[in-house]
């Protein structure tokens, strides 16, 4: 049994946008949602750029029991997850009725972590950590969170592959459409934004220290870049079975046509070209679609020399010259990791449902490998029909989507 | 500690933590009914306790406590208790 996997809802919570519509405007303005941020140079940050978004209030949305069990990218993901299943047409009285799953991509919880420890060393009693701390500090807190709050009843777990969780989420999540397990799946991505969510990450002097100008610091593929800005919140991508969703009359906003992935099988952090050129060829092979038929490459890039070139690379090789626009929301966003891979997905789709291709910003002189590709530094009215975003993590985990516009066949 | 100094102390902790109507505490009414507590919530009542009073809650102490009544009871006693040791 091989089905058809659609996209029928998109939910997005992310410093460039509390909803869809306020990140559609951000993406055709090419506006940053990077800021510096004190709390973190007094912390011992190396650098204190972040992208920054507000915790939502979700008291008298969520009754104390679900909010005491949420952290920060757990309350983001709530709020990602509530829109697109408003935009899925998709209510309670349906979900109770149904066996709908949740794939989740989500790589720590320092904050709950940390703050659980911090209250255990100063009382000496675990007990005073309190009854929600441990559904907190879980990898799995998403989808042990959502998938209580929603009463989902199909498959749940969450995806822990670095900065490619989101992508593989959606990546599962069409595959057990795609071979008949699951009819209708949540997928998406989740990533805290808080003080003690990115101080190791910082240690490794990947981000970049533009902090006269944040909105300039995140440049990917610019000859002048120095490394990322963390970032973070929550994106929501449902996935149906073609048949379940025009079974229920939904309104299909578009098509998962290649799902590729590979290992490196080389060092923890630094990429390869093989690896993502792999993950490429076999999203590719698997749409059954030519090179050409790709309007769009949404690039992992992430504004570090070495990852920016290496996907570079893969690219041009897969696509050649002329290749399809090329732009990284990075640009933008600057890097939301664990959600990236999903919150990629919902900005492209948001381009391809308004006609347009968000810019690279800060993109002002290529280098010797960015210079091959069709990269958009200024935002392009473009019709799209077919796109391909990309994810590469730490572990040289590779993760390539393609995603096609429906038009009712 | 008298038992309504207590409840007067308690009251509002149980409001906020556990989002209730002020109303709806009354000495004969039933704690786990009224504050809706599961298994989960007790140990958010025992941070409550040891938090404002500063005394050590056992597992299984909250067990037979049916009415608010006996709850300021159970706490006045271990209030009384800790001040009688503090004075020795």
């Amino acid at each position: 049994m091989v089905n058809r996997v659609v996209i029928t809802g998109i939910g997005i919570y992310s410093c460039i946008g509390k909803n869809l519509a306020e990140t559609t405007q951000s993406l055709y303005q090419g506006k940053s949602g990077i800021i510096l941020d004190a709390e973190r140079k007094k912390y011992g940050y190396r650098s204190g750029l972040t992208g920054f978004v507000d915790s939502p209030n979700l008291k008298g949305v969520l009754d104390r029991r679900s909010r005491i069990m949420l952290p920060e990218q757990g309350e983001f993901a709530f709020v990602s997850t509530d829109e697109a299943l408003k935009v899925a047409g998709i209510d309670q009285d349906f979900i109770d009725k149904s066996s709908i799953g949740i794939l989740f991509g989500n790589d720590s919880s320092a904050q709950a972590v940390i703050s659980a420890n911090d209250i255990i060393r100063e009382k000496g009693d675990t007990v005073m950590v309190g009854s929600g701390s441990v559904f907190q500090t879980m990898n799995s807190t998403v989808t042990m969170n959502l998938s209580t709050i929603f009463r989902l009843k199909g498959i749940n777990f969450t995806v822990s592959a670095a900065c490619s969780s989101g992508s593989h989420s959606i990546g599962l999540g069409y595959m057990f459409i795609k071979h008949g397990y699951q009819d209708c799946i949540i997928c998406g991505g989740a990533q805290e934004i808080n003080l003690y969510s990115m101080g190791n990450f910082d240690a490794l002097g990947a981000f970049s220290i533009r902090e006269d100008a944040p909105h300039k610091a995140s440049r990917p593929f610019d000859r002048d870049r120095d490394g990322l800005v963390p970032s973070g919140g929550a994106a929501t991508v449902i996935l149906e079975s073609l048949d379940h969703a025009l079974r229920r009359g939904a309104t299909i906003l578009g098509e998962v046509i290649g799902y590729g992935f590979s290992s490196n099988g080389a060092h923890i952090s630094n990429p390869t070209v093989d690896g993502p050129q792999k993950a490429l060829e076999m999203a590719i092979e698997q749409s059954e679609i030519g090179v050409k038929e790709i309007d769009y490459i949404n690039a992992h890039a992430t504004s570090t020399p070495a990852g920016d070139a290496s996907e570079a690379k893969a690219i041009f090789n897969v696509f050649g010259q002329p290749g399809p626009y090329v732009s990284s929301t990075k640009s933008m966003t600057g890097h939301e990791c664990w959600m990236a891979g999903a919150s990629e997905i919902v900005y492209s789709m948001l381009m391809m449902q308004n006609g347009f291709i968000a810019p690279n910003i800060n993109f002002d002189n290529p280098d010797e490998d960015s210079a091959k590709l069709n990269i958009l530094a200024e935002t392009k009215e473009t019709k799209i029909d077919c796109f391909l975003s990309n994810s590469f993590g730490f572990g040289g985990t590779n993760s390539s989507l393609i995603i096609k516009k429906w038009e009712n066949k | 500690m008298t038992q309504i100094e207590i409840a007067e102390k308690i009251i509002p902790f149980l409001v906020e933590e556990f989002e209730i109507e002020r109303e709806l505490i009354n000495p004969e009414a039933n704690l786990r009914d009224t504050l809706q507590l599961d298994s989960l919530d007790y140990v958010d009542l025992v941070v409550v306790i040891e938090s404002n009073f500063g005394f050590k809650v056992k597992q299984g102490d909250f067990q037979n406590l049916a009415t608010f009544e006996d709850f300021y009871a159970y706490v006045q006693g271990k209030v009384n208790a800790q001040d009688e040791a503090a004075n020795n």
